[in-house]
């Protein structure tokens, strides 16, 4: 057993280490000028739109909820940090936590609620919360109404927002694996046989929605950190569209896949760009065929790792993260 | 008073749209239980034939009206055998995610098609007004968009109550497999259902493009969500609730509208629908029901 708990010690310092060196790379390379400033600026989507993927895919992949409202908790984030250091002169960091602590707030609020709903009504309820949120700031002249906030200072950086992203996938990945993670997933195969196996379904969907939403948060605050403005239409449904896209490319319930598909489709749009309405009709397609010829998207509920490419017989070994209720 | 008169009329012609796509968004939850996210867009191309049948081919109002419902019933009937047959017995939120798909597919195929651009709708009928009770205006436009409404409202229930497909409708929404095993073709009626709500939608298209004179690809998407609020609003699945949830819901626009707080418009349909979902989510004339395990 020891062998086995050092092996493991040793894998993620290996992973940290890998980590560290993608980093430190690409950040020299972006101070020497190697990188130029569109590949930076790509460089960054990718990260702000593998946290808001995780935290969506924690919420719609592992528990089974269907909210398609993140656009707006990552406007909560975005608003309530740009605040924090415009008005408040306080520092990043805590711009940060406040935006992701009010968006998980608001996460609680609409949670509660809502969440005691079915699928699709919570899918609406959750998009009618996101125009709500939208409708909220457009009426608020303090924080810039319709025309946006802008002049918030650059704070956020590629160290910063590489960073994050790792915090964000450790912690949805040990939450996923921990007890409450598997109680979560519970939820996700068969609510009713969760509830009678004495699981509080409630408790862990607030738990999972909250979660989801204070990354959202912090994605929200990175974003506002990195662009100088931002618009309340930022914030629009098509936005939690473009999440939800990746969450279901990805697979609904599996990391990896979540930060596949949002380097993927971060290029693609990247590459689109001059063709707006091209990339949104090409997203459009590739939700339908996703969901006609591969409902679970590219990784379903697996993980992507080095042992995939080993042999086949150790597949069974892959099911256990399929378990119901872990403990 | 004033105010609350003449916004009650532009209430009742704002809410005539909504009622009108509602009902397509009710009949096909009550039949499959999807919600059918790419209505609204049905609504935005039938909004577009009607202007390619007035602009373009010079066609007067009704000919218009007839061609755009016609276009997209059959168009209802396309997307839903490409895109929603293959998923009946998946997951719903696969569905959903299909609709979602579908509804980016219209709007941006759209887009590329046509332009972004906004479009002004031709004059078909010049704007008369009438002056009732001294100061209230009602136009002649919104007469009709009434008169249009409860017209086809009224060919509904004859369809749904009168008609041998209205029956199956009615067999199938209640029980799928019960009505199968009685002989109702249900691919059929599914069918004929997408094509009758669309078809509505398509109505309401042209009535606004008739209303507001300009329409857009992106025109869609807040009515076709508020329309489905009213569906909500009225208990989902039931055909008078979605008249009477689009009625009610155009009138509380009118009104936040008309008492000087336009901005707030978007934010108070959303906020009715989650405290309807809150507090009754079956509606105001639905029913609970359990779910079985």
């Amino acid at each position: 057993m020891m062998s086995m708990f050092e092996r493991k010690i040793g894998r993620q310092i290996g992973i940290l280490l890998v980590l560290a060196a993608v980093w430190g790379v690409i950040d020299f390379m972006i101070k020497g000028g190697i990188l130029n400033p569109y590949y930076e600026l790509n460089l960054i989507l990718i990260g702000i739109n593998i946290i808001l993927a995780v935290s969506l895919n924690l919420i719609n992949g592992f528990n089974g909820q269907f909210s398609i409202g993140h656009a707006g908790f990552m406007a909560v984030g975005a608003y309530g940090a740009a605040m924090i250091t415009i008005k408040a002169h306080l520092p990043f960091v805590i711009a940060l936590l406040v935006g992701a602590l009010l968006a998980a707030i608001c996460g609680i609020l609409v949670g509660l609620p809502t969440l005691r709903l079915r699928g699709d009504y919570l899918a609406i309820a959750t998009l009618g919360f996101g125009e709500i949120i939208r409708g909220l700031i457009v009426n608020i002249d303090y924080i810039g109404g319709a025309y946006g906030l802008s002049g918030i200072p650059k704070l956020a950086n590629w160290t910063w927002i590489f960073w994050l992203t790792v915090l964000t996938v450790l912690v949805i990945w040990n939450f996923v694996n921990s007890t409450h993670g598997r109680a979560t997933i519970s939820i996700r195969e068969n609510e009713i046989a969760a509830e009678a196996m004495g699981i509080n379904t409630t408790k862990y969907k607030v738990m999972a929605f909250t979660i989801g939403s204070l990354f959202a948060g912090l994605a929200g605050g990175l974003h506002a950190h990195y662009f100088y403005t931002i618009q309340p239409n930022t914030f629009n449904f098509l936005k939690s569209f473009d999440i939800l896209v990746m969450v279901v490319l990805g697979g609904q319930g599996s990391i990896t896949g979540s930060i596949i598909a949002a380097i993927a489709l971060t290029i693609i749009s990247a590459s689109l760009q001059k063709f707006a309405a091209l990339r949104l009709v090409i997203y459009a397609l590739l939700l339908i065929i996703i969901m006609l010829f591969r409902p679970q998207g590219l990784m379903g509920t697996k993980e992507f790792s080095l042992k995939m490419f080993r042999k086949k017989s150790k597949d069974k070994e892959g099911k256990q993260h399929g378990t119901a209720i872990g403990q | 008073m004033e105010v609350f008169l003449q916004q009650l009329i532009n209430g009742i012609s704002l809410g005539s749209i909504y009622a009108l796509i509602a009902l397509g968004y009710t009949m096909v939850y009550g039949i499959v239980q999807l919600i059918n996210f790419a209505h609204g867009d049905v609504y935005m191309v039938g909004a577009y034939l009607g202007f390619f049948a007035t602009a373009i081919l010079g066609w007067p109002f009704l000919p218009a009206l007839l061609l755009s419902m016609v276009v997209c019933a059959i168009l209802g009937m396309v997307i839903e055998k490409l895109a929603y047959t293959p998923l009946r017995n998946a997951p719903r939120i696969a569905a959903l995610i299909t609709a979602i798909g579908v509804s980016l597919f219209l709007e941006y195929g759209m887009m590329l098609l046509v332009t972004p651009q906004v479009r002004t709708f031709p004059q078909v009928l010049p704007e008369v007004q009438y002056k009732l009770l001294g100061n209230l205006v009602i136009t002649n436009r919104q007469i009709i968009i009434l008169v249009v409404t409860i017209a086809l409202m009224l060919l509904l229930q004859y369809i749904v109550h009168k008609t041998k497909i209205g029956k199956a409708m009615r067999a199938v929404s209640h029980d799928k497999q019960a009505a199968q095993l009685m002989g109702i073709n249900v691919n059929k009626t599914i069918s004929a259902t997408f094509a009758i709500g669309s078809a509505l939608a398509a109505a309401a298209g042209v009535l606004v493009g008739i209303y507001y004179n300009a329409i857009n690809p992106l025109m869609g998407i807040m009515p076709g969500l508020k329309a489905f609020v009213a569906a909500v609003l009225g208990g989902i699945g039931i055909i008078p609730g979605a008249m009477t949830g689009g009625f009610l819901l155009g009138i509380v626009e009118a009104m936040v509208s008309g008492y000087g707080k336009s901005l707030y418009r978007d934010p108070v349909a959303f906020v009715i629908l989650i405290i309807i979902l809150i507090v009754k989510p079956a509606g105001l004339f639905g029913k609970n029901v359990r779910e079985k395990v």
